[in-house]
């Protein structure tokens, strides 16, 4: 086996142009150096304890847990600096891409929780940075454009297709097939091309990692389900991968159900169990039609709003170590009220998903919930329902 | 190692052997765009005008290797109600002059099944395929299926195709090696890149097929600079695209494009 995994099962690979191989060759390279570096380690554990605030709190949410009738833990990566768990694979990246002497980075950003962390990790760096962003997105998440911009960053709308997370990571490719000399890409979830979701997913399993020991030392026990939503999957690969040998912690994964997973209007390729299909480098669960054509998702919420998922979840999912189910648009809008309500947090609509599939279930007795980001961002789209 | 059949294989190798040019002239088209019946009449026009094989696309939603005009094209193809079968249909009628080599992104080549695939192009009489996003490292199973079949499955190299790649990959070249020209996705530009004439002798040193030039060529200057850079054939794909939507005539405009570049490769 590579050092890096590749593959995840049949899933992943390098499904691009011929002008990247080289540079992902050179990226792969660049992250079994760094991560086996303890300059690069201590640097990186630094700044995410003083920048980003880490380790996240481990939360019992005890009015969560008495409506639900069971002991609901929150992992608080809605509490990290930027107000989501994006800035831990920003930082990391831009740390490696700073190492690999790339000044300019390119990001692509759904919600735009990952461009927000992309451009604060570029200013602290002192890199240039630039965001796609679909021009549906900037116009749901126009605070966050603004806060790109403050930042320092350029950000640029991407008007092809539905003008969503799609065609922004779409165009954030072409852009580094014509700079890939001095451009280093900062994906944003555990998708595209090898390295990149073995990468990210180094770069966000320390929310598992913190939050398995946290649990152990205050309950002297395992969750018996960890719960987490999926877009690209990199919240849920982050909290899952420190779960993965424990065999009776159940992994859930809460897909994009968007208007039922019977219409055609959702994101949820892992729940309706399509044929595998390539898409944005690499191969994985997506949505497509009989042809071959990646068909357009639908999602209230923007960092859901994609027809493909990360190689690792597909894998998990066949292999049977995870289980994948969809939570509709309502359900997710009506969770992230009433948790508001009931804990005083206002949770990102993508958590809302993974809450609303918590809310839902009446059985076990500990349940681990990666509160993945906040949601002051989704205030106008969820008032204007 | 497979055999490789004659047919469109050895289709490709005699049109670059008998173009009777500097170097052969391959134009890109956009299959279905605006319509399936004008991307005919533009291949046809195209044929008439000198061209030696053609390269036609396949128009896709998501495609990573192309600028905005082929893009666009696509997209508005695939709104016309371009489908793969159709797009085949006109690489049947177009295969018949001259050898047709299809351009299709991984997803819909996968889709069905590599074999299923090939085995449909191949009943279309087209005599190559080029896959932008299938590198050599995921090509085996398309290959294996292209040399059953007597398909020549087109390897593309880049300027930042390390020595060691471009071995591998030439070694494995069939029908021509695609040379890209520039660091980038397809589009016109002012001028060739300063390292187009490095990278067509690097890429000729590696392989024993035809090397042809593409990305960025968009005059006869460029066409004619690639053939003294020692390019066996020329690929011309943005500016046609581009002659095609700016033109109510498309199939009268491109040709009369491909008239020139073919003047300036004699």
């Amino acid at each position: 086996m590579r050092a890096i995994e590749h593959r995840f099962g049949r899933y992943g690979g390098q499904y691009v142009p011929e002008t990247l191989m080289p540079a992902l060759a050179e990226l792969e390279l660049a992250w079994s150096e760094a991560r086996a570096d303890p300059g690069y380690r201590s640097e990186l554990d630094t700044l995410l304890r003083d920048f980003t605030g880490r380790p996240t709190p481990l939360y019992l949410a005890a009015r969560l847990s008495e409506r639900c009738g069971r002991s609901v833990y929150l992992k608080r990566e809605d509490l990290n600096h930027t107000g989501s768990h994006k800035l831990n694979n920003a930082l990391g990246q831009a740390l490696l891409a700073r190492r690999m002497g790339k000044r300019r980075i390119i990001a692509e950003t759904g919600a735009g929780q990952h461009g927000v962390a992309t451009a604060t990790a570029c200013a602290l760096l002192d890199l240039e940075c630039v965001i796609y962003m679909g021009a549906e997105d900037t116009r749901r998440q126009a605070p966050n454009v603004q806060r790109m911009q403050l930042l320092g960053a350029s950000v640029q709308p991407v008007q092809a297709g539905a003008r969503t997370l799609k065609e922004a990571t779409s165009a954030a490719i072409r852009d580094w097939v014509t700079n890939v000399g001095d451009t280093h890409y900062i994906i944003g979830s555990v998708v595209g091309p090898a390295p990149y979701p073995a990468l990210v997913r180094d770069l966000q399993r320390v929310i598992g990692d913190e939050a398995r020991a946290q649990l152990l030392e205050r309950e002297g026990r395992l969750p018996g389900r960890v719960v987490a939503c999926v877009g690209g999957g990199s919240n849920a690969l982050g909290i899952f991968t420190a779960f993965l040998a424990d065999a009776d912690v159940e992994l859930i994964g809460v897909e994009a159900g968007g208007e039922g997973i019977d219409t055609e209007r959702h994101g949820a390729p892992l729940t309706v169990g399509g044929r595998a299909g390539v898409l944005h480098g690499a191969l994985s669960a997506v949505m497509q039609d009989e042809e071959g054509q990646i068909v357009e998702a639908h999602s209230i919420s923007a960092g859901l709003d994609y027809p493909g998922t990360g190689p690792q979840h597909a894998h998990l999912r066949d292999s049977g170590r995870a289980r994948y189910e969809a939570v509709t648009d309502a359900d997710a809008v009506a969770a992230f009220r009433e948790v508001s309500r009931l804990e005083g947090i206002i949770p990102a609509l993508e958590t809302s998903h993974a809450l609303a599939w918590t809310l839902a279930r009446r059985d076990g007795e500990l349940d681990l919930v990666c509160l993945s980001g906040r949601g002051d961002k989704d205030l106008a789209e969820v008032l204007a329902q | 190692m497979s055999t490789i059949q004659a047919s469109g294989v050895q289709r490709i190798a005699d049109a670059f052997a008998h173009s009777g040019k500097r170097a052969a002239l391959m134009p890109y088209l956009m299959g279905g765009f605006p319509t399936l019946e004008e991307s005919v009449r533009i291949g046809r026009s195209c044929i008439a005008a000198g061209a030696d094989l053609l390269e036609l696309g396949v128009p896709y939603a998501d495609p990573l290797a192309d600028g905005p005009t082929i893009h666009e094209a696509g997209t508005r193809a695939l709104a016309a109600g371009a489908s793969l079968g159709g797009v085949l249909e006109v690489a049947r009628e177009l295969g018949e002059a001259v050898p047709v080599v299809l351009m299709c992104y991984a997803n819909m080549v996968l889709a069905p099944g590599a074999e299923r695939f090939v085995e449909r192009l191949a009943q279309t009489g087209a005599s190559g395929l080029i896959v932008p996003d299938l590198p050599f490292e995921e090509a085996d199973g398309v290959l294996e299926a292209c040399d059953a079949r007597g398909l020549a499955l087109v390897a593309l190299v880049a300027p930042t195709t390390t020595p060691r790649r471009l071995a591998a990959i030439g070694a494995r070249a069939r029908g021509f090696l695609y040379t890209v020209s520039v660091v980038g996705t397809t589009g016109e530009r002012a001028a060739l890149s300063e390292r187009f004439a490095e990278v067509v002798a690097q890429a000729k040193a590696s392989t024993s097929v035809p090397v042809a030039l593409g990305f960025g060529i968009s005059t006869p200057e460029h066409a004619g600079q690639a053939a003294d850079a020692g390019a066996d054939g020329v690929i011309v794909g943005t500016r046609l695209v581009r002659a095609a939507a700016e033109s109510d005539d498309p199939a009268a405009a491109v040709g009369s494009v491909v008239a020139s570049l073919a003047e300036a490769l004699l």
